[in-house]
């Protein structure tokens, strides 16, 4: 059991190539191997593996990837609900949250 | 307050003096690390932000940047043993690094805060910090670059694999980066999911043992007794089912969706019980119980997405459209059942 996948094509990731200067910054972030290299660009290998932590997005300085951020955890999603937000969790009160 | 146990003496620097941690864990550290585990009093897990010492660093020295976070903070001390190094502590107002990151208080402006804040370039000539990974998430590595001429240098994502990153010169390798959830993993979360329901793990049980005692005569404290304490094991097992059953064995449970696991781990046990337990019980009874049992234990392995570690935000979403009404309707329908046995 290397890598656990959650659901299938639900991920928001969108990368760009025609910005994307071959940093590798994305590649360094990303906590599920996401991304792949070829061509001296970086592109989506796997997009399933991915849980939308944004990392990638604010590090790239070329602006080329996007993908909608949260918090992928019900307690969150729920709070989220009740209030009307965004899903949001309440760190502050759990000791290891999302 | 804590006593700083983990101080041990003070540096004098270019930038004035700075504290000199320890290495290594003294009793009153491990048990508040017990403690932070279980939530109790968890507001004293801070460590005062700033710039400390490991060793006798110098000019030539590694910044290793973490969170305020008791824990967060330990573990790289932990790692750092025999290694001369600065240890940048950001104000995460005592929230861990992948959280404090999320919400953006580890992130971009309070690293260059405190990178002038601490005089780094005055302390040390490489103009480098190493920031974990999992820290990515709030620092946007060339804007710290532009504010403060400092480059950041994303490292493990594991302190322990701090120790390889050094002496293979400072390279990430692909298996360092990645965020992995081993079966450690998921049970060290277990205590956080158990103490997840705190006050309705007592309320839930007190209400079904007191209705327990209903019959169409009136009430009966012997049935209460009764049927009241069977029900609060029956909800005792779905409770444990989502807490522990799913987290210990999710990679093994069918199904990608967590409430699918959680139904699965409920219906699961609840067949267990009802089979060797309980084999006499009136079948409607049975389920109105298989639906209660299953909702709760789905609702509760559906929490356990927010710990996991490679849920996506569209996936919980996806999921909780369908599960999270499917899950009150089920519990509802069964309660209300179970409420009518009472006086049938
Ligand atoms: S971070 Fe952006 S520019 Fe750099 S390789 Fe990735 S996509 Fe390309
Ligand atoms: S959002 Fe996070 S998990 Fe997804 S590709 Fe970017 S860095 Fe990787």
């Amino acid at each position: 059991m290397d890598t656990l996948v959650y659901l299938k094509n639900v991920v928001t990731l969108q990368l760009d190539q025609q910005k994307c200067s071959g940093c590798k910054m994305c590649i360094n972030v990303c906590p599920h191997e996401v991304f792949g290299f070829k061509d001296k660009k970086a592109f989506i290998a796997i997009k399933d593996h991915c849980m939308e932590c944004g990392a990638c997005k604010i590090n790239c300085p070329e602006g080329a990837i996007n993908v909608k951020t949260g918090v992928g955890c019900a307690a969150g999603v729920i709070n989220g609900l009740l209030k009307g937000t965004e899903p949001s969790c309440d760190c502050s009160s759990k000791g290891n949250c999302c | 307050m804590l006593k700083r146990e983990y101080i041990i003496g003070e540096l004098d620097t270019i930038v004035g003096k700075v504290p000199q941690v320890s290495t290594t864990w003294s009793n009153t550290d491990v048990w508040s690390t017990i403690k932070v585990r279980w939530s109790i009093g968890r507001m004293n897990y801070k460590v005062k932000q700033g710039l400390y010492a490991v060793g006798n660093p110098d000019k030539s020295s590694s910044i290793f940047v973490t969170a305020n976070y008791k824990l967060s903070f330990d573990h790289i001390r932990l790692a750092l043993k025999g290694i001369d190094a600065w240890m940048l502590v950001l104000d995460t107002k005592g929230i861990n690094v992948w959280c404090a990151a999320g919400k953006g208080t580890f992130g971009t402006k309070e690293l260059s805060y405190r990178i002038k804040a601490h005089g780094l370039e005055k302390l040390v000539d490489h103009k480098k910090v190493i920031v974990p990974q999992l820290g990515a998430v709030g620092v946007a590595a060339h804007e710290v670059k532009s504010k403060t001429g400092f480059t950041v240098m994303y490292g493990p994502v594991l302190a322990e694999d701090i120790k390889a990153y050094i002496s293979s010169g400072y390279k990430v390798t692909a298996e360092m980066r990645k965020v992995r959830f081993t079966l450690m993993d998921r049970v060290k979360l277990i205590p956080v999911e158990l103490s997840y329901g705190k006050y309705y793990l007592l309320l839930v049980p007190a209400v079904f043992f007191i209705l327990a005692g209903l019959n169409p005569h009136g009430y009966s404290i012997d049935l209460a007794w009764e049927n009241g304490s069977l029900s609060i094991i029956y909800l005792l097992v779905a409770y444990f089912s989502g807490c522990v059953l799913t987290p210990l064995f999710l990679p093994w449970i069918p199904f990608r969706s967590f409430s699918l696991k959680g139904l699965f781990t409920g219906w699961l046990t609840a067949g267990i019980i009802f089979y060797f337990l309980s084999r006499s019980t009136n079948i409607i009874e049975i389920i109105s119980w298989f639906l209660m049992m299953g909702s709760i234990s789905s609702f509760l392995s559906m929490n356990f997405t927010g710990t996991s570690t490679y849920t996506s935000l569209s996936g919980v979403q996806k999921e909780m459209k369908i599960s999270l009404p499917a899950q009150i309707i089920a519990a509802g329908i069964g309660f209300i059942t179970w409420i009518i046995l009472r006086f049938l």
